[in-house]
């Protein structure tokens, strides 16, 4: 085939001219959720040093942009911090014929922010919910001090976004009001610096802010974000993060690679980040 | 003068020391002042809270330790990605340029229409929003022409059709034309008439006027609007958006098809995604620092170059 | 044999056309053409590939809306592949490439799909027409019609309307900013100022430009908003105040050496016949030169209006990004360029997000276009002028 030796031919060609791509055997891509970026470099480093011959490669991008990714077949595993959506399934399963196979790799409690002075200490999931669609728009109504909240949220890319809305807000919109920022961190920013506001993030980004306790209802328990109240369940926002892979490719050093991710080693990291390891038994 | 018939519609009067004058003056001249103002207390505030993080160490290392950790986090990777897409950007946007300004000073006649339309598209091209070639970038780079590549090359998975290092290069000489244009045909007209008269009258025709004679005296002026074009799209992040720019890469590019870490993207991600906003102050301050120490040097260097081209154009004139 | 024409050109004109050119130079001197036409090429191919990704919504081919029935998996035989291939959006080829297991798990997954799909009387409506790009809609859940901007949702809202009000009232603070300073440091510099100190200002303020927009945008989020807070003590603290001073510096260099280009190009015979009649320098600045320059004035704000509302990073940045309907410059908003960036890399490649998205490109494209266009024509004519009086 005179075509085939032309392209081999060429592949050589720009092999040699060192313009070679990514994938040769014994490489793991990893793309996706820019929230689980610096957990997935990390456990690409611990385990690189333990496996020499393994080479892992870590792009972040976002959950969405992993997605395309799986689909199109440029990476080998996809990192998300929201659940695979159902167009991104279908796609998936006309680009490799299968649904993707799900992996939970880690926990996160989503916290609530308030401004350090704000005397409000707890909130129950319907006012947060009422807040955040903007019905509830002054502190006193929840037993703070009479001033007009403030709200921030996240970027719509982002799969923390998606998830405050898909859990709390019940697919409701967020007030057209709430600021929406481009990370957590610029969250938590604008909380530190103005007093009347409420944010939400990832736990582990909680500093200079103060974190509300979460009840599920009037009557139901205040619950902080801690260790022990996401790993069981107890608080109410809380959500995995996750590995998704295409399932023919999941075999050999990849295989080997995402059963590390659960085993006690790799899920010792997680804590490292400020993520929450998985209980026991559901690592699967 | 104050005798005189009273003047009709505007007139001046002449007195030795007008108040109006002198406050309007005033305010005119601390507009001015206030200007150099605040681009002092920007550079200072930077340069104050920057020089702390701002090491030896912070430019050499690269992030695979940890990208927001004040004490082993640094640019490297950063600097390198913003160099290779500037350098790969010049490589295309400076002949495309050079000879758009040739043709313009040297062939073009002067107010025919072709002329008029190709100034009208390079000032047009100057206003684009840099938004817009970012988006013009993934729909035509990578979506197009990458997309063909890989259908071309019977590639199974995008190679070519997806951000990489050349399509963020392409964007920027795209979006950086109108600089080298302008400044090269500053710098051509900046010859005096009387060196092309000399070498046509010598004989030469004009190709060779232009490639022995004018280009060689230009040179410092093209050499102007390739720095000035590096130091726009060195800062320039909204194009590279989408184009090419990563958040966090373990390793550095190694193809044109790979993505890239940037200076200015990262100054973006550390002051809105670093995990902790106060303690990773320092490096955000000093990034901002090294970004500007690189864009600056570069635009001092085409300041003081276009100085002394513009003295020798008044001087040949 | 000799140019036929030669013997009428004489003296500068036959020196001027130089000598016969050699074979092969015609080729390149076409090739030098074709290559200056590459500013015109790119802005076709802008208009052409950000435009083409907008065109479906602008003729109405989008379809956002989310009622179908799902086919039940266990029904698949009952209908024909054509239907199939048409109800789970696949194209034949793709349909032919799939095996029996595959197609039945796209089958099962569009009818999870339908199962989150909302059930309230929006459901079905398709919300990119130009009806709700332009138009309030009164959504379930809101208690009156409202322009809303919340393309990530289960009916996705694409109201432009917030987005338009964010990038003019955050390009309105700038103008009002940039102008005034931008014009008198011209006025200064070009009338007032001696020749050494211009030497060093002018140069001073062109450093203004050489600062990336990414570090006015942190310069913004991280200083600027906090002092500006503290001094005028309004409630949230990135608004389009913020974002608009901070647009402001990012465009006064842009003003301020058009306006002293203009201000530079009437003649200085103007000002010396002022300064005869025994008028003062401001005088003759103001009352003459400026007069005079006025349309190149208008130009540097047109183009000043131009380079804001393009601007992306510093309003991506400081602005806050809240997308409401309001016209309080101390508000949170959300502009056109920074919604475009910081959504786009999450969505679908070619969905109605995504397009949308490309809308609001093309149609900033098109505002900078005009604006670029009509700052061209009048420096243009301006020039004429002033270099036929003089």
């Amino acid at each position: 085939m005179i075509m085939k030796t032309t392209f081999s031919k060429l592949a050589l060609l720009v092999t040699v001219g060192g313009l070679a791509a990514t994938a040769h055997a014994g490489t793991i891509t990893v793309k996706g959720s820019d929230t689980l970026v610096i957990l997935a470099q990390k456990w690409a480093e611990v385990y690189m040093k333990k496996n020499p011959d393994v080479k892992i490669q870590v792009t972040g991008g976002g959950s969405g942009t992993g997605f395309a990714a799986l689909q199109n077949k440029t990476t080998d595993i996809c990192d998300a911090s929201r659940k695979i959506k159902g167009a991104e399934i279908a796609n998936c399963v006309k680009a490799f014929g299968r649904r993707p196979t799900e992996y939970r790799v880690a926990m996160d409690g989503l916290t609530v922010f308030v401004h350090a002075d704000n005397p409000v200490k707890e909130l129950t999931l319907m006012q947060l919910e009422e807040i955040f669609t903007g019905k509830i728009k002054n502190w006193k109504e929840v037993g703070g001090p009479d001033a007009k909240i403030s709200v921030f949220s996240r970027e719509n890319s982002s799969g923390t976004y998606e998830f405050f809305k898909e859990k709390v807000l019940k697919g409701r919109d967020f007030t057209a009001s709430a600021k929406t920022m481009q990370g957590t961190a610029a969250v938590i920013q604008g909380v530190a610096k103005e007093k009347n506001s409420i944010g939400y993030g990832g736990a582990a980004y909680a500093h200079g802010v103060k974190s509300l306790a979460v009840k599920f209802d009037e009557s139901s328990p205040a619950i902080a974000p801690t260790e022990e109240t996401v790993v069981k369940m107890t608080y109410p926002i809380w959500r995995y993060l996750y590995c998704y892979i295409d399932p023919a490719l999941d075999k050999g050093e990849v295989h080997t690679y995402l059963r590390w991710l659960m085993s006690d080693e790799g899920q010792a990291l997680v804590k490292d980040i400020g993520y929450f390891p998985l209980p026991k038994h559901l690592r699967q | 003068m104050q005798n005189g018939p009273p003047a009709r519609g505007r007139h001046f009067r002449a007195e030795k020391f007008d108040v109006a004058s002198f406050f309007f003056s005033g305010l005119t001249g601390l507009a001015t002042f206030l200007i150099l103002a605040m681009l002092a207390v920007i550079l200072a505030n930077i340069v104050y809270h920057g020089w702390p993080a701002f090491s030896w160490r912070f430019i050499t290392a690269g992030t695979e330790k940890d990208m927001f950790d004040v004490n082993k986090a640094g640019v490297l990777p950063m600097i390198l990605g913003t160099t290779a897409r500037v350098i790969i950007m010049t490589i295309f946007v400076i002949p495309v340029g050079v000879i758009t300004a040739i043709y313009l000073s040297e062939y073009a006649r002067p107010g025919s229409l072709a002329t008029r339309v190709i100034r009208g598209a390079i000032n047009n091209l100057a206003g684009v929003p840099s938004i817009v070639f970012g988006l013009f970038g993934l729909g035509f780079f990578i979506a197009f022409v990458g997309g063909g590549l890989d259908t071309l090359f019977g590639n199974a998975s995008p190679k070519w059709g997806k951000p990489a290092l050349i399509w963020a290069s392409l964007t920027l000489a795209v979006m950086t034309l109108p600089v080298v244009i302008v400044a090269t045909e500053e710098a051509l007209r900046a010859i005096a008439p009387g060196l092309r008269e000399a070498s046509l009258a010598m004989g030469a025709t004009k190709l060779q006027t232009v490639i022995q004679i004018v280009l060689p005296q230009a040179l410092p002026g093209i050499l102007t609007g390739g720095i000035l074009a590096v130091s726009r799209a060195a800062g320039e992040v909204a194009p590279i958006l989408f184009t090419g720019a990563a958040y966090y890469m373990a390793t550095l590019p190694k193809s044109l098809s790979d993505q890239f870490m940037d200076l200015g993207y990262h100054v973006f991600v550390l002051s809105t995604q670093s995990p902790d906003i106060e303690r990773t102050r320092p490096i955000l301050y000093a990034t901002v620092l090294v970004l500007l120490l690189l864009t600056f040097a570069l635009n001092l260097v085409a300041i003081l170059v276009r100085a002394r081209v513009r003295r020798r154009m008044r001087a040949a004139h | 044999m000799p140019d036929p024409t030669s013997k009428q050109l004489t003296g500068w004109a036959a020196i001027r056309k130089g000598r016969q050119r050699r074979p092969g130079e015609w080729l390149v001197e076409r090739g030098i053409f074709l290559v200056s036409l590459s500013a015109i090429v790119v802005i076709f191919l802008i208009f052409a590939f950000v435009g083409n990704k907008a065109w479906p919504v602008l003729i109405g081919q989008t379809d956002s809306s989310r009622a179908f029935k799902a086919i039940p998996v266990e029904d698949m035989a009952k209908h024909t592949p054509k239907e199939l291939q048409a109800y789970l959006g696949v194209t034949e080829k793709e349909w032919n490439e799939m095996d029996e297991t595959a197609r039945r798990t796209l089958m099962e997954v569009k009818v999870e799909e339908a199962k989150e799909n909302p059930t309230d009387k929006d459901a079905g409506l398709d919300t990119t027409t130009w009806r709700h790009l332009l138009w309030p809609h009164q959504w379930t859940g809101y208690d009156k019609p409202e322009y809303i901007w919340q393309p990530v949702s289960p009916i996705s809202k694409y109201n432009i309307v917030p987005l338009i009000i964010g990038s003019l009232k955050a390009t309105l603070v700038a103008l009002l900013f940039s102008v005034p300073f931008g014009l008198g440091a011209a006025i200064f510099v070009s009338q007032l100022a001696g020749p050494r100190l211009k030497e060093w200002l002018k140069p001073g303020i062109e450093m203004l430009a050489g600062i990336p927009s990414v570090v006015l945008g942190f310069f913004a989020l991280i200083v600027m908003a906090t002092l500006c807070q503290k001094l005028l003590g309004y409630e949230s603290r990135l608004n389009a105040f913020v974002a608009g001073l901070a647009l402001g510096l990012a465009i006064i260099p842009v003003v301020f050496s058009i306006a002293e280009d203009a201000l530079t190009s009437v003649p200085r015979s103007f000002t010396q016949a002022a300064l005869a009649l025994g008028s003062s320098k401001w005088q003759a600045a103001w009352q003459i030169v400026l007069p005079a320059a006025l349309p190149g004035v208008f130009a540097a704000v047109v183009l000043g209006f131009g380079r804001a509302i393009g601007e992306t990073m510093i309003v991506l940045m400081a602005s806050g990004n809240a997308s409401i309907v309001s016209w309080n410059l101390f508000d949170s908003t959300r502009t056109m360029t920074a919604t475009i960036a910081a959504e786009l890399a999450e969505t679908v490649v070619d969905g109605h997000h995504y397009r949308i998205l490309f809308l609001i490109g093309a149609l900033l494209f098109v505002v900078t276009f005009v604006s670029n266009l009509v700052a061209d024509v009048v420096i243009h004519r301006l020039k004429s002028r002033l270099e036929g009086k003089a």
